[in-house]
């Protein structure tokens, strides 16, 4: 019952903050929303059995992903708003009814997953407990290479947001 | 009873969000959080049904996600940076240098 409790309002939160996030007109505003859409997202994960991941999204999305954001909305200064700029082309009502459809693809999804029962796959025994000594665990087994390869991405991309960002090499 | 099937709800839901905001906003800035709110629907699903099987996989591959989405956050915010230098805007109305 505390569960659903719980899971209901994260939920509602979540929702709330990101239809603000998309709507809102000030992009400062936006930006801000993003930060506590994450903060509720980071409490879905704590719910989920899931506290390490809930401070890695703390961490890197409201803590670094965020800023970022931040800065470039500060460095962006928009003296005419973005969507004064109105293009004949434009074509908001298809881009709904295209993310409405979306909708009811996933719905049909969902509802056809609940007539199946969920398999369980339980996970190879890991000699560790505790969720950080798991993920950890597996990290640096099973997914070394990937972890190793996320690394190398996050050097390259590193260097091209200097490369990009600079205004002469 | 909280069952995966809510939490996909919830992660589809997001999702759409995520999707309305890319296809409706012409600010660029607002399109790559609406696509971070896409990443963070997939990686509730991916945590949901890591806590539903006892298995610490999906927790693992969400946080790829993150990475990853760290690297295109960088990368995407440097490439604003340098279009906003050249042109002035962030609508990506405007954004039509190498359309034909």
């Amino acid at each position: 019952m505390g569960q659903a409790i719980a899971f209901y309002t994260l939920a509602a939160f979540i929702l709330g903050f990101a239809v603000l996030v998309v709507t809102t007109k000030d992009t400062v505003h936006s930006v801000l929303f993003l930060v506590l859409d994450f903060l509720f997202v980071a409490a879905l994960y704590v719910l989920l059995d899931a506290p390490f991941l809930a401070v890695i999204q703390v961490l890197v999305y409201a803590g670094g992903i965020v800023v970022l954001y931040l800065f470039v909305v500060m460095l962006v200064n928009l003296k005419r708003p973005p969507e004064a700029h109105h293009d004949p082309h434009r074509r908001t009502k298809l881009g709904l009814f295209l993310a409405v459809a979306v909708l009811l693809e996933l719905g049909a999804i969902a509802v056809y997953q609940t007539t199946r029962p969920v398999l369980s796959v339980p996970g190879a025994p890991m000699p560790v407990t505790g969720n950080t000594e798991q993920v950890g665990w597996l990290l640096y087994t099973s997914y070394l290479i990937p972890f190793e390869i996320a690394s190398m991405l996050l050097l390259v991309a590193m260097i091209g947001a200097i490369v990009l960002a600079k205004r002469e090499l | 009873m909280i069952t995966p099937t809510h939490y996909m709800l919830l992660s589809s839901a997001l999702f759409i969000i995520g999707v309305a905001g890319v296809m409706m906003r012409r600010n660029i800035i607002v399109i790559f959080m609406s696509i971070e709110l896409i990443l963070n629907a997939v990686n509730i699903n991916l945590v949901a049904y890591s806590s539903q099987l006892q298995n610490a996989v999906g927790q693992v591959f969400a946080l790829f996600v993150i990475a990853v989405a760290a690297a295109e956050a960088a990368v995407g915010l440097g490439i604003i940076l340098a279009f906003y230098r050249n042109k002035e805007t962030v609508n990506i109305d405007e954004m039509n240098l190498m359309k034909w």
